[in-house]
């Protein structure tokens, strides 16, 4: 029993991170119809910004994430959507993927180039202790990671839901078109939706890198738990993101745990598939129109 | 534009046909080598253009059809087994396999059936990966015997060369053949308007099926060519990633070189295969500008290379400066 409610919550916390990429997913989804294939690599990165300003600047650490901070918003977020997305989103689904599988490996072998093949530590964000509830010795890492990525969560809703910016964003998100004639600047309101992904990765990237230590190849399984835990949850649907991360990390913890090491990948795979077949929309998710 | 257009093809089309003729006197044995890797992944980039390209379904699985291939291949031959009898075999268990991998083309589209033939592609990978007692896992399966054609042995490198490229010739033919078929036009058809389509009778349902079951089966009539050449299979390059056996880099293969056009995937190999050996003196930085090229490409032409050919032509033509409809139409189809 305890060991089943040590690998609960340290299923929830990496479950938090898969929920975190998750939703900057969908929020690009939902308002430009971007499928970013380099969301994965869009974790890795921001960790790479922190270790620069630490090391070439010899900032201190919360400095250094604040600095990493701005440029990941700039770049992952402003310079994202203006270079990449922006020229060919009337070309349709299919080029942005191509452009963002490109994307990522950019920057994979930008990182690898310029920085070096070697899985670097990170500091973490709380010390390495264990406190015990109810018996189960649970790491005070696990719990600061749940913590911090459910807070970025109930952050965004309130700024989604509790603000006239957050409610155009939502608007934009439902219908461009009718958002345009209310007079939402949508464009901006996009813009936002894609600083607001790179905080998120730049956040999942600060819970995550102390864990698996800073390496360019960080971002492959990522994105693809992001992908899954979006799928599962609902594409458009940022309810069903979370639940669908929190879902995935508790799922895998206990398949690597119970069943299998080697095949741990299978089940969320498998998930993955009996959902876009049986139930494309997604656990929470509604059902898109199809255009003819 | 046509008036234009086929002169020009026909003699670039002899000058690469001559060229690879001469190719292995030219070259040093790994030069050959890797015309020879060109000539197999141009094959599997066949298939998935048939997928892709011409009845417009994404998938993610093209290198785990390779896999398959290669594995037959390469099991079957170091247990005594002939080429041919693990060629044909290969061909047929792509087949099937991927005739229910078109399953769920038939319910999702675009992104959703992009992840679903990523999730086969990673469960297949796994399956090479964990299943030693078939695919003696990361140690791979080495020593794959060469074939012998009529008598003639394929041991030296130059006559292995000259029978994968007659293996690419023939299969290029083949498929050139049914895309000028009732098929193709019908795969055409699927991808450009599939409600249309159906309603004037093309039973949509199967040639979707078909498209994926022929792409699949070329991806293992390459993966069995591979094996043969390489002579070792282990499971990394059947992954996702970004090895130039990979998926992601199959698909953008298909797609830099132009995808739905017949020569995209020639090119698009050269592009992925051989600029590469060439270029590398530039190292970790080719794939980068690789990288930049690609998302270049797909901000100006997402047609890939062929298309942006296509579309010099037709501005020549046209000095207003119009995009030709072909162009135009290839590029809606994309999506």
């Amino acid at each position: 029993m305890t060991d089943f409610i040590q690998l609960f919550v340290s299923g929830l916390a990496t479950g938090g991170i898969y929920a975190l990429t998750a939703v900057g997913f969908t929020l690009l989804w939902q308002t430009s119809q971007t499928i970013n294939f380099a969301q994965g690599e869009f974790v890795m990165l921001p960790a790479f910004f922190v270790l620069i300003g630490m090391g070439y600047f010899g900032m201190p650490f919360w400095l250094a994430v604040v600095a990493a901070m701005i440029v990941t918003v700039i770049t992952l977020g402003v310079i994202f959507k203006r270079l990449v997305i922006d020229p060919m989103i009337t070309h349709g689904v299919l080029p942005i993927v191509i452009a963002t599988i490109g994307l990522a490996i950019l920057m994979k072998e930008g990182v690898r180039e310029f920085y070096g093949a070697d899985a670097w530590p990170f500091p973490p964000l709380a010390a390495a202790t264990n406190i015990t509830i109810f018996g189960a010795a649970l790491a005070v890492q696990s719990l600061v990671v749940l913590a911090v990525s459910i807070g970025a969560v109930i952050v965004l809703q309130l700024f989604l839901n509790g603000t006239r910016t957050g409610r155009a964003m939502q608007a934009t998100a439902q219908n461009a078109n009718v958002a345009r004639l209310l007079g939402i600047p949508v464009e901006r309101m996009i813009l936002y939706t894609f600083m607001i992904n790179a905080a998120l990765v730049m956040i999942a990237s600060l819970l995550i890198t102390p864990i698996y230590l800073a390496k360019f190849t960080n971002g492959e399984l990522l994105g693809l738990y992001a992908f899954i835990a979006a799928i599962i949850g609902g594409f458009n649907q940022m309810r069903g993101a979370i639940v669908g991360g929190l879902l995935l990390g508790v799922v895998d913890n206990f398949t690597a745990a119970y069943i299998s090491t080697q095949y741990r990948l299978v089940v969320p795979l498998f998930f993955l598939i009996v959902i876009i077949l049986f139930r494309p929309q997604g656990l929470l998710g509604r059902v898109e129109e199809r255009t003819v | 534009m046509r008036a234009y257009r086929k002169p020009a093809a026909i003699l670039a089309l002899v000058a690469c046909t001559a060229f690879l003729l001469v190719a292995p006197q030219l070259f040093k044995p790994y030069g050959v080598f890797i015309l020879s890797i060109w000539a197999v992944m141009s094959v599997a980039a066949i298939g998935l253009n048939l997928t892709l390209g011409y009845a417009g379904q994404v998938s993610l699985a093209q290198a785990a059809f390779v896999g398959i291939g290669a594995y037959i291949t390469a099991w079957m031959t170091t247990h005594g087994w002939p080429f041919w009898t693990t060629y044909v075999l290969a061909f047929v268990v792509c087949f099937a396999v991927g005739w229910v991998l078109g399953y769920p083309a038939l319910r999702v589209q675009h992104h959703y059936l992009a992840f679903v033939t990523l999730a086969f592609n990673t469960l297949l990978y796994l399956v090479f990966r964990n299943e030693e007692w078939l695919t003696n896992g990361i140690y791979g399966i080495s020593n794959i015997p060469r074939p012998s054609v009529l008598g003639w042995s394929m041991g030296h490198p130059h006559n292995l060369y000259y029978f994968l490229l007659a293996h690419m010739v023939l299969i290029s033919i083949a498929t050139w053949l049914l895309i000028q078929s009732p098929w193709g036009r019908a795969f055409i058809a699927v991808r450009e308007n599939p409600i249309r389509a159906l309603s004037l009778g093309v039973d949509t349902r199967r040639y979707t099926l078909m498209a994926f079951a022929i792409g699949a089966g070329i991806g293992g009539l390459s993966g069995s060519l591979y094996a043969v050449l390489v002579q070792f299979i282990d499971p990394t390059p059947f992954a996702l990633g970004a090895t130039p056996t990979g998926s992601l880099s199959l698909l953008l293969m298909v797609v830099v070189g132009g995808s739905g056009y017949f020569f995209g995937p020639f090119l698009g190999a050269v592009v992925a295969v051989l600029l590469p050996e060439w270029l590398r003196f530039a190292q970790g930085y080719y794939l980068m500008a690789y990288a930049v090229f690609v998302i270049a490409l797909m901000v100006y032409c997402p047609t890939g290379l062929l298309g942006l050919i296509d579309r010099i032509f037709a501005s020549r033509k046209k000095p207003s400066g119009e995009v030709a409809s072909p162009a135009k139409t290839a590029a809606e189809a994309a999506q």
